[in-house]
């Protein structure tokens, strides 16, 4: 339990040093009274897919409610690597000014945060931050071309992350207290609930997929992985503070994961797995010169399928629930709810069967990947 | 478009916490859980199984039972018959001899019943010889009075001993 102490100590410490003790509200301040006028027309008009998009996507501050100019947002730490280390909350961006530039080939307006203080010379523009060359960022194709420094900043999603993290250490130790405390018995509590979804990935998951003599050596892989993913993605669904950010739904996210599933695959793949990729036994050598790229593809090919069906599966979930929503502010009218919210609830209640499902199905193949990686020769 | 594109700081931190979390929670977590639930399936397995043996033992023992039960009540059966059997056979050799007791007493009866007949018959013909010779002789002695008589007497005398 200690670990779980020093977990939580650690987060805390990091969250009081980096972020302001006031949540700060934002004022957009505009460089000219003619732009900001135009900023003002221009978001006066509810943008759906600008809407949908920032909360699909990763931010540098978590908004708690109100709207976007008098809203209560948590503005997160950022952390740069740009010739050395720079750390500093981003409620400097958010509270810098907000410029309206041109594109300049289409003309289109594009408005970017500058940064003051310590995030002087970069601009965070769609929550990406750049560095300003000449003071200014360039656009192309509404494309902006500065260069951006390596951030490591603790974003929306990487305080997801933590959150989830240390929400899953605290449930497991729990569980794994009371079996320490008790024995072998029958299991009380949190156990009870938990034990069933730990058999179906040690029984149902690994030793169906991977075998009975092998499986031992994955299993706290996947159910890291089926506990991870499940839990974040719960966590998603919940739309205020400990969950609300599309972590399992971000392709940084399920890219690691389905990383973490080649590596292994690769790994303890044995003679058995490399021969059937390099020279697979009974097919002929003509044949082979088109089927070995194949092959080599394929261990490709499935851990990609494996991170886009997480991302979009999550991603998709969260933007239909969000364009039902829409419905109301696109009508303008309260009489929208009636249909927008309903279905919002079913889509919800389809989404918690989704979670576990997507939880299930990337364990389970990657199971199934490992389990082909380690398949013995049977001839 | 950058929906789809990876982030490094996001996946930088998603390998930190995943890699520790994968580290803390096999450590402190899966090894203890799975340790006891295994160890709680291998118990239920084996107390299972020995139920069963228990059970079949069981079933094994009342077989026998069943079965000892079963030759006990033959033997009784065999015993009570042959018994049975003793009995009657006793009971009818009893009536046997003692029929053949009784025929023996009736027979030696009869045979003495038949020689003491004898007896009495031979004695009362013993005695009537005895009367008849004295009266024969009365009748005699009256009669040879004369000679005539005699020689009437004697022939009829011939006559009937001729009879006889």
């Amino acid at each position: 339990m200690t670990f779980a102490k020093l977990f939580t100590q650690v987060v805390f410490i990091l969250f009081l040093v980096l972020i302001p003790s006031k949540f700060s509200a934002q004022k957009a301040t505009s460089i000219n009274a003619k732009q900001a006028t135009a900023v003002d027309a221009v978001e006066e008009e509810f943008d759906v897919n600008e809407m949908i998009m920032h909360h699909v996507k990763d931010a540098h501050e978590w908004h708690l409610w109100g709207s976007e100019h008098e809203g209560v947002s948590l503005h997160l730490p950022v952390i740069l690597y740009d010739n050395g280390f720079q750390v500093f909350n981003a409620s400097h961006f958010y509270h810098g000014l907000k410029v309206v530039d041109k594109d300049e080939k289409t003309g289109e307006k594009l408005s970017y945060l500058l940064g003051e203080g310590p995030a002087e010379g970069y601009a965070l523009f769609h929550e990406k931050i750049y560095r300003l060359s000449q003071g200014k960022m360039h656009f192309e194709d509404g494309h902006p071309h500065n260069a951006m420094p390596l951030d490591l900043s603790i974003t929306k999603n990487v305080t997801s992350l933590f959150i989830g993290a240390f929400l899953l250490i605290l449930i497991m130790f729990s569980m794994a207290r009371f079996y320490k405390k008790n024995g072998a018995i029958a299991p009380k509590g949190i156990a009870k609930f938990l034990e069933p979804l730990v058999l179906l990935v040690q029984d149902d998951i690994a030793i169906a997929n991977i075998g009975e003599h092998k499986y031992r050596k994955y299993v706290p892989y996947l159910l890291t992985a089926f506990f991870f993913i499940l839990l974040n993605n719960l966590l998603g669904m919940v739309p205020i503070l400990p969950g609300g950010a599309n972590l399992t739904g971000n392709i940084s996210v399920t890219l690691f994961l389905a990383l973490f599933t080649l590596l292994i695959t690769v790994f303890s793949g044995n003679k058995n797995y490399w021969r059937h990729i390099f020279a697979t036994p009974g097919v002929p050598i003509p044949i082979l010169i088109i089927m070995v790229p194949i092959e080599i593809i394929g261990i490709f090919t499935k851990p990609i399928a494996l991170m886009i069906r997480l991302f979009a599966n999550v991603t998709a979930g969260h933007i239909i629930i969000l364009a039902l929503i829409s419905l109301i502010f696109i009508n303008k009218s309260i009489a929208w709810s009636a249909l927008s919210v309903p279905m919002a609830l079913f889509i919800s209640i389809l989404e918690l069967l989704v979670a576990f499902l997507q939880a299930y199905l990337f364990t389970m193949l990657s199971a199934l990947f490992i389990g082909a990686a380690v398949e013995e020769a049977h001839h | 478009m950058d929906l789809i594109l990876p982030d490094y700081g996001l996946l930088f931190w998603t390998a930190l916490v995943f890699c520790l979390l994968l580290f803390l929670l096999a450590k402190f977590a899966w090894k203890p859980i799975l340790n006891a639930v295994n160890a709680r399936g291998q118990k239920i397995h084996e107390a299972l199984e020995l139920a069963d043996k228990t059970r079949a033992e069981m079933l094994m023992l009342q077989a026998e039972n069943e079965k000892i039960l079963k030759e006990a009540r033959a033997e009784r059966d065999a015993i009570m018959n042959d018994a049975k059997e003793t009995a009657t056979g006793m009971v009818e050799a009893a009536k046997n001899k003692a029929k053949e007791e009784a025929n023996k007493i009736v027979e030696s009866a009869k045979a003495i019943i038949a020689s003491e007949k004898d007896a009495a018959i031979r004695d009362l013909k013993n005695q009537l010889a005895g009367f008849s010779l004295d009266i024969a002789e009365k009748i005699v002695r009256t009669e040879l009075t004369s000679d005539s008589k005699q020689k009437e007497l004697a022939e009829k005398l011939a006559d009937d001993i001729n009879m006889n």
